[in-house]
């Protein structure tokens, strides 16, 4: 069925299969950052904003995200960038494969919190998996990033 | 795999129950996060989202919450955090992450009866009660031992009371499932003792909150409440712990969040 | 060599793909795949082990989409296996692309190539098959003479003999021993044994296994695959296959970490069949489940181990013996197992006597394999935790125990056949982790008010760099036209920064920026040879050929540049791209390549280098544990660990903290959390993140890394190796701590709240 988006800022009217996830049809319009990494709604990699809260691309069914506001790393490339300057700066990105369902969620932590704690910011990222860096290269550029100590 | 032929979005309650009822494996959508993990075959996905259910609110000395509230919107209103000691955003905030509750609705983890829930469990320790479609309103102690039934779970209702509540739980990893969760209340005198992921779904420890509300509370008799529930609800094994360990941490849990509502109190 | 003026070598450089990952750029295998790849799907065994009596494909492949269904009567009949090694392999050849017998829950039945998922899945649906169940083999204890033989097929071949007996589902045998152990022991005055089991682990790294294949313009299978080890897909492929390795080209792209799991090939041959049946581009991805349930896991273990000392605390004897389950194939069998004395048994060298035995099994569940550690990390659990236990009955400080023993610069060790230690700093790398966590204040324990216990633990541990005589590297580095450089290299970067250490090591010699340097890895067409990301070998083997790769191209260039400026080689030197004299005139490097390359010059300066040691220098890690143990639930919350690590020179000091960091938390998952369980017939029931819980950002407390640096003389800049030796602390640390918190020693990994729960009440 047809579905209307605003996909980054831009209006689309995309074909979508009733049955069909977010992140899969994301990745099938050429969003590639768009990443899959478990069946089960726990890993965080597909993390997208739908009207800017995070969520899980592979949980949303596209059907749903009808008339709604969708944005991905391609639509903040410039937010992304600078706090990948960071994560980069740290090696924790590490493979990277994590790394943009994880920048998306660190955006919309820093919209959401102001100045907040470690507990808080390892909360607010604890539903975004990583087997690479074993977490602490990344609250140090998170930390960074944000300014707080 | 899972697999789904047509999907609606009704505007009308009445619609939705109708397509609901219609067909046997017509189904209404929640988060659908535990969509793919099955192989489903949906005639008729029902999507509830053009509702307005979607909201938490203070109406008649209830909270109202729509079923398609997420649980990050329990988590973080503020109603809900300055309630019951913050009993229900303290339920939900070891449930995975951010996204994922901001992807799962409250309607379809109570609906669904899960054993494993934590959502279940802390509002199982107020007075809640669920409204259904066709059933009416219920309260949820009720709702959880009636069969399934092809319905729709519109809102939740909880008394606004002046209740004191803890909610503790046990986990492996922190974003695991609970091996036990426990939710403790206590309203004027009434203790309620509620114990979920046992691995069965939660229930209300009835003699032992009976109990404890006739007692005066010495630490003596909130172990003896705590072993007494224990002794009157089930318990079992599955990957995260044997039915002996489940009943062992009942104890000690019941007991701490016995201890910290009764300090609460003070 | 040393670091003092370095300009890239020791530095925190970012990783040159950095910026690119992190933002989402498409640069993963299916980010590169065709459109139109054929989707390849697997029908999977439901039974542990069974002969397949009949399979039936007709319906199925009427489905409308379906281009390729293949069953075990369509592969070649050559075994073959999928451990990434070098040639010749030590593992078995035990596999088939797809045989009549299943053996394990999962096992490869029967392949689909559908124009999508959805059509390939259905005709998946309408294959039938029948089969002849067997009793199965899923405790590897009584593997051992089972009444069941797990590989009965007569043309089992292994490259050379390494103990295998099919009939005893053995696929491996080890035996070393070097003094008389049990006279040995009798001499010692305390003796401490246990029996220790480390569990399966799954990788579990964030991009599952996948690959993607295609026919080139001349007919050659071109394979992009997340793997670590691309020179050996294509051997692999070719022999599973049955091609010349010149008709196939393998092609990493960046990859979404590997762990050692991307070291056996679980996957490019299906696709690889597909495609030469079909002569179309063809995909493969396994899911989650599959990554967790059919490709490979850490080897799960018993080690008995025993230790002796006299009564100064000088260990005099070792002995460990040791059964691996190794699954239903064998890949990895044999090496593991004897890498868990290789890696253990040097850290100790007062002994007189040592001994290492053990047998690799084969059971009926899911092939174990190469992981992170391989072998030392189960054996560091089961020798380190003894030691701890030796400490205790001598009455000694565990740190103690290890200040007297392990071994210092320049001595040999029993089994070492004589081979001098060339560098460790492993006596500071204790004394630094002791002042860190506070081991003098907080061993080995205090109570808490709230009827919890905090306590410290520790471990040490070694692995290699590289694997002695084996290991190889080769590079190829040239100036190009425009004075640029560029550095080919078959290294294979997983995320562990290779590709970046190896430029910043080429920068250093060469003297040039590093933006100066093409790197160029990971395509057999174009690289030379190198076994890949595995053996904790890139910084130390692939550093030292690009370190002698660049200096012989860095002596092309003064040569050149003294030449044309007219002055002998002697009076010129490279700096800031250019030569330069002396007497101040000089070349730029762009105007050499100029000269040299084009026109009348007719000489591209170029260079190579392979390298291999006969020596494999240990780089080491002492680990350090703090816990909180609840004595009423058995939960043990961890608050801090402290490794330091002695990796030789850090060549990038922020790369190799996240490896340390990311290794010590694998670790804390295998300690607390991680479990491959299996159900009563065998079936995988930890085959999602639901229910195999690695760890999250709550789970791992604070890890904090030191290094404490040594030179080692045979490597690149004095460095070795840092990729696995990380990861082997935390389990015996761990397990440490919660003993000096509530007394309860858990052998079984992971320590769960029941266990330590249960244990407590049986004290």
């Amino acid at each position: 069925m047809q579905i209307t988006l605003t996909i980054n800022d831009k209006l689309v009217i995309w074909d979508v299969e009733k049955d069909e996830i977010l992140a899969d049809t994301l990745r099938s319009h050429g969003l590639l950052s768009v990443k899959k990494a478990c069946e089960t709604s726990c890993c965080g990699l597909c993390t997208v904003w739908v009207e800017d809260k995070s969520v899980l691309s592979c949980t949303t069914l596209s059907v749903r995200a009808h008339g709604k506001k969708i944005t991905t790393i391609e639509g903040v490339s410039k937010d992304a960038e600078d706090f990948a300057r960071v994560l980069t700066a740290e090696g924790s990105e590490q493979c990277g494969f994590c790394s943009p369902g994880f920048v998306m969620n660190v955006l919309a932590m820093k919209k959401e919190l102001v100045n907040p704690s470690d507990k808080e910011i390892i909360h607010y990222l604890t539903g975004n998996l990583c087997r690479c860096t074993g977490y602490m290269g990344q609250l140090r550029a998170v930390k960074t990033y944000l300014g707080v100590q | 795999m899972f697999t789904l032929s047509d999907l609606v979005q009704p505007e009308k309650l009445e619609t939705a129950y109708q397509v609901l009822t219609n067909k046997r494996n017509n189904t209404i959508l929640g988060g659908c996060a535990f969509l793919k993990m099955g192989s489903k075959r949906i005639s008729t996905a029902i999507d509830l989202s053009n509702l307005n259910l979607n909201y938490i609110k203070e109406q008649d000395g209830f909270i109202e919450i729509g079923a398609m509230t997420s649980l990050r919107e329990l988590e973080t209103h503020i109603l809900l955090r300055e309630q019951f000691n913050g009993l229900l955003p303290k339920a939900v905030s070891s449930i995975i992450g951010v996204q994922f509750r901001n992807c799962v609705t409250v309607g379809a983890s109570v609906f669904a009866k899960y054993g494993f829930s934590d959502v279940i469990t802390a509002l199982l320790a107020l007075n809640t009660e669920v409204e259904l479609y066709k059933g009416g309103r219920m309260p949820l102690a009720d709702f959880l031992k009636q069969p399934k039934v092809k319905d729709i779970l519109v809102r939740l209702w909880i008394k606004l009371d002046t209740r004191q509540a803890t909610y503790l739980n046990l986990r492996k990893s922190a974003s695991d499932y609970s091996i036990l969760n426990v939710a403790v209340s206590k309203l004027d005198n009434q203790w309620t003792i509620v114990v979920g992921a046992r691995p069965r779904r939660a229930s209300i420890a009835i003699k032992a909150s009976a109990a404890l509300s006739q007692r005066s509370l010495s630490d003596a008799e909130m172990e003896e409440a705590a072993n007494q529930a224990a002794e009157e609800l089930a318990f079992g094994t599955n990957m995260r712990g044997t039915a002996e360990y489940r009943k062992a941490l009942c104890k000690v849990l019941v007991k701490r969040a016995i201890m910290e509502v009764a300090s609460e109190c003070k | 060599m040393n670091k003092v003026g370095m300009k890239s070598v020791g530095h925190g450089i970012r990783k040159i793909d950095g910026m690119a990952i992190a933002t989402g750029k498409p640069v993963y295998t299916l980010d590169l795949a065709m459109s139109n790849a054929l989707v390849v799907k697997i029908l999977r065994s439901p039974h542990a082990f069974a002969k397949i009596t009949t399979i039936d494909t007709s319906t199925a492949e009427k489905v409308e989409g379906v281009e390729c269904i293949l069953t075990f009567k369509d592969v070649p009949k050559e075994r073959f296996t999928l451990a990434g090694q070098s040639y010749p392999e030590p593992s078995p050849y035990d596999r088939l692309i797809l045989d009549e017998i299943v053996r394990y829950v999962g096992d490869e039945v029967a392949i689909i190539a559908a124009v999508d998922e959805k059509t390939a899945l259905q005709a998946m649906k309408k294959i039938k098959v029948e089969y002849e169940v067997w009793e199965p083999v899923l405790d590897f204890e009584q593997a051992l003479g089972h009444a069941s033989v797990v590989h009965p097929e007569e043309d089992l071949h292994c490259n050379f003999d390494i103990g295998l007996q099919k009939e005893q589902n053995i696929a491996s045998s080890y035996n070393e021993e070097v003094g008389d152990v049990e006279e040995e022991l009798k001499r010692c005055s305390v003796i401490v044994e246990d029996v220790y089991y480390p569990q399966a682990q799954a990788h579990a790294m964030m991009e599952t296994y996948r690959a993607f294949t295609s026919l080139d313009h001349t007919g050659r299978l071109v394979v992009v695959s997340s793997t670590q080890v691309p020179f050996h897909i294509r051997r692999q492929l070719a022999r599973a296959l049955q091609l010349p390795a010149s008709k196939v080209r393998v092609i990493k792209p960046r990859i979404g970490g590997g762990f050692g799991g991307k070291q056996t090939g679980s996957l490019e041959a299906f696709a690889g069949m597909v495609t030469l049946k079909t002569g179309k581009p063809a995909m493969i991805i396994y899911d989650r489940k599959e990554t967790f349930s059919c490709t490979t896991s850490r080897h799960a273990m018993r080690l008995k181990t025993r230790v002796g000392a006299d009564q100064e605390g000088i260990i005099r004897a070792i002995d460990i013996q040791v059964l691996s389950d190794t699954g239903a194939y064998g890949e990895h069998a044999p090496t593991v197992l004897s890498c868990v004395g290789h890696y253990t048994l040097p850290l100790y060298n007062k002994t007189r006597a040592v001994r290492f035995t053990g047998n690799a099994v084969y059971t009926n569940k899911m092939p174990a394999g190469a992981f992170r550690g391989y072998g030392a990390t189960q054996g560091t659990f089961a020798l380190e935790c003894t030691v701890n236990k030796l400490a205790e009955k001598l009455g000694m400080d565990p740190t103690e125990v290890r200040l007297k023993n392990i071994s210092k610069v320049g001595e040999t060790f029993l089994t070492g056949q004589g081979v001098l230690l060339g560098s460790t700093t492993l006596e500071r790398c204790i004394e630094k982790g002791k002042e860190l966590i506070g081991w003098k204040e907080k061993f080995p324990s205090r109570k808490l008010e709230n009827s919890k216990v905090r306590a410290v633990g520790m471990a040490i541990t070694m692995q290699g760099s590289g694997i002695a005589n084996i290991g190889t590297a080769s590079v190829e580095l040239r100036l190009n036209d425009d004075g640029y450089f560029t550095l080919l290299s078959g290294a294979t970067d997983m995320g562990t920064g290779c590709d970046t250490i190896l430029t910043q090591m080429a920068s250093e010699v060469l003297e040039v920026p590093m933006n100066h340097i093409i790197f160029n890895a990971g395509d057999t067409d174009t690289a030379p040879y190198d076994p890949g990301s595995y053996a904790s070998s890139t910084t130390y083997l692939a550093g030292a050929a690009v370190v002698k790769a660049a200096e012989e191209l860095k002596s092309k260039i003064l040569e050149q540049g003294a030449k044309f400026l007219g002055v002998s080689v002697q009076d010129v030197e490279m700096e800031g791209l250019t030569v330069r004299t002396l007497a101040g005139e000089e070349m730029s490097l762009a105007k050499i390549a100029e000269l040299t390359v084009l026109g009348t010059g007719k000489l591209q300066l170029v260079s190579s280098a392979t390298h291999g040691m006969d020596i494999s220098p240990p780089p080491y890690v002492a680990g350090f544990a703090e816990v909180e143990v609840d004595q009423e639930t058995g939960k043990v919350e961890l608050i801090d660990y402290v490794a330091v690590v002695d990796c030789g020179t850090v060549i990038n000091p922020k790369l190799a903290r996240i490896q340390a960091e990311g290794g010590i938390a694998q670790g804390i998952g295998m300690a607390l959390y991680e479990e491959v369980i299996y159900n009563a017939v065998g079936k995988m029931a930890s085959n999602s993140f639901m229910q195999y819980k690695i760890p999250c950002r709550k789970d791992v407390g604070k890890v904090r890394i030191a290094f404490e640096e040594s030179f080692e003389p045979s490597g690149p800049f004095g460095a070795k190796s840092i990729g696995e030796v990380v990861a082997n602390t935390p389990p015996p640390a761990i397990v440490h701590a919660v003993y000096n918190a509530v007394g309860v020693r858990v052998n079984h990994l992971p320590i769960t709240p029941e266990k330590v729960f249960v244990g407590m009440q049986k004290l």
